[in-house]
């Protein structure tokens, strides 16, 4: 484990216990960030037949970072209305939600900030931090666009944790952990023991698990899709119709803080996605490391496959979100209410059943 | 001092700091985002307590569920409606009489009661499987008939809705 390697290397458990809560955000966040931005204004960009940024660095591969540049020098604007205390702490918030997530996330066996035994539940509790924060940002932004948008993506983020919680306590029943580090450890091997495919193992059960599975897998990869707002369920930021949703009104760096918190939490709900059907961290075809007998080397191919697989499932929500056009409320509530949760529900139940029997 | 208990303190520094700004602040909506500091430091309380499981649903239930339902009602009513929503304080004297009176009953049982002493290391494992145990085995008729309750509101809350 990194935290007792660091404390053992500084012999003081607190700030050991620091810059292990820091090392995600540096390592993994940020940079992952740059990328994404760019990656996301090229996939548009090359989905509408254009080039996209091309002027800074080859083919603009620096963009973000003169981005970046620019959003330091941004006067922070504040209207005199505004709510100033809940203003500011909004933003910071925002990204406390998302970023408390990656502490029960494993990146490789060794790197996870806590093996936590409630691993998924732990992030689908914290997840709540973020419906706060948007309420928080769009009610003290005393603007009107900003209270709807708050209040559409809090009715979104609600309704849509319950199909989530519901695939979740699925997979509870068939793996019987809710811990994120033993079902990656579950999965591990060749693909076909990963939960998509009806786990580990081989009999019957596992070859009859596979269809609701996928349908689980469909079900919450939709459902964790609506609850980072991204396409086709962006209705609080729904610019053609709110301006920008409840971050309207924030400028410069908590602008910043906002949209890093989103990119944040695009890279964890795929991450989430991945551990829970995917294998997580694990390799699909079993570790060179092994093969060569190098151990050390071991880790770092399941940081390859993690951060891959994460970036994967990002660019599938940036490709739907450049292909879909974005769902209207009522049909959003529709889509999550008359069919998501009455699947999920099914499939818990015959999940429930296959397993019993 | 370790680390648990500096950690302690932090949270329960938040708790009441907090609770006490829920109850004196003037304006509802700081109230709300007060008592979510309050939820997160009695969760933070929980953990160091050893009970994982109910600080994860202590946050879940508390700050994904009743505070946002709180945060809703008031904000629709406060800035669509235009209805000023100011707290106040209003009837001191019952209310002085039933807080001591409460309290009393809290400290005395704080004192008399024997409280069971586990060792002071922190409990490892989970308590989950244990606590699924108790539920299914032990508790199982308060688990379904709390589960009947939930029905019963869901019911009328739609039914309220459709009128």
């Amino acid at each position: 484990m990194i935290f007792d390697w660091l404390s053992s290397l500084i012999g003081n458990e607190i700030i050991a216990g620091i810059i292990c809560a820091c090392l995600p955000l540096f390592l993994f966040i940020l940079p992952f960030a740059l990328v994404a931005v760019l990656m996301e204004r090229k996939v548009s960009a090359h989905m509408q037949d254009r080039l996209g940024p091309m002027r800074t660095g080859y083919h603009g591969i620096i963009q973000t970072i003169a981005d970046i540049l620019k959003l330091f020098q941004k006067e922070d604007i504040m209207s005199n209305e505004v709510d100033k205390p809940l203003f500011n702490i909004a933003p910071v918030l925002t990204f406390i939600g998302s970023y408390a997530a990656f502490a029960a996330i494993p990146f490789t066996s060794n790197f996870i900030g806590t093996k936590l035994d409630l691993g998924i539940v732990y992030i689908l509790g914290v997840s709540s931090f973020g419906v706060v924060s948007i309420l928080m940002a769009g009610w003290s932004s005393n603007n009107k666009y900003s209270l709807l948008g708050a209040m559409r993506s809090a009715a979104q983020l609600v309704s849509y944790e319950i199909p989530t919680f519901l695939v979740v306590v699925t997979l509870i029943t068939v793996t019987g952990t809710t811990s994120l580090l033993n079902l990656s450890e579950m999965q591990t091997g060749h693909f076909w023991n990963w939960m998509i495919l009806g786990g580990p193992g081989l009999n019957l059960t596992k070859f009859l698990l596979i269809p609701f599975m996928i349908v689980g897998a469909v079900i919450v990869f939709i459902s964790t899709l609506a609850e980072v707002n991204r396409t086709p369920f962006d209705v609080p930021e729904a610019d053609s119709e709110l301006v920008a949703g409840y971050y309207t009104e924030y400028s410069g760096m908590k602008f910043a803080m906002f949209f890093l918190a989103e990119y944040a939490n695009m890279f964890a709900v795929s991450a989430i996605v991945s551990a829970l059907f995917f294998g997580g961290y694990q390799s699909p075809f079993g570790y060179l490391g092994n093969l060569l007998g190098v151990s050390w080397l071991v880790p770092f191919e399941q940081l390859f496959w993690f951060t891959l697989k994460g970036c994967l499932f990002v660019f599938v929500q940036m490709w739907l979100r450049w292909t879909l056009p974005r769902l209207r409320v009522d049909q959003l509530m529709t889509l999550c209410w008359k069919y998501l949760i009455p699947f999920a529900f099914a499939n818990l139940l015959i999940v429930g059943l296959l397993v019993v029997l | 001092m370790n680390l648990y208990n500096i950690i302690f303190y932090l949270f329960a520094a938040i708790t009441l700091v907090s609770a006490f700004f829920v109850v004196t602040t003037r304006n509802v909506i700081y109230s709300a985002f007060n008592l979510l500091l309050t939820f997160f430091g009695v969760a933070g309380i929980y953990v160091l307590l050893g009970a994982d499981f109910l600080a994860v649903v202590q946050i879940i239930v508390y700050v994904g569920g009743i505070l946002i339902l709180l945060l809703f009602g008031v904000m629709l009513t406060n800035k669509i409606v235009n209805v000023q929503i100011r707290t106040g304080a209003t009837q001191i004297l019952p209310a002085t009489i039933a807080v001591g009176a409460f309290s009393g009953i809290l400290i005395s049982l704080l004192v008399n009661t024997e409280w069971k002493k586990v060792g002071t290391a922190l409990p490892g494992a989970s308590t989950t499987a244990n606590l699924g145990m108790l539920m299914m085995n032990e508790y199982i008729l308060i688990f379904e008939l709390l589960g009947i309750l939930l029905l019963v509101a869901l019911i009328g809350a739609a039914t309220i809705a459709r009128k």
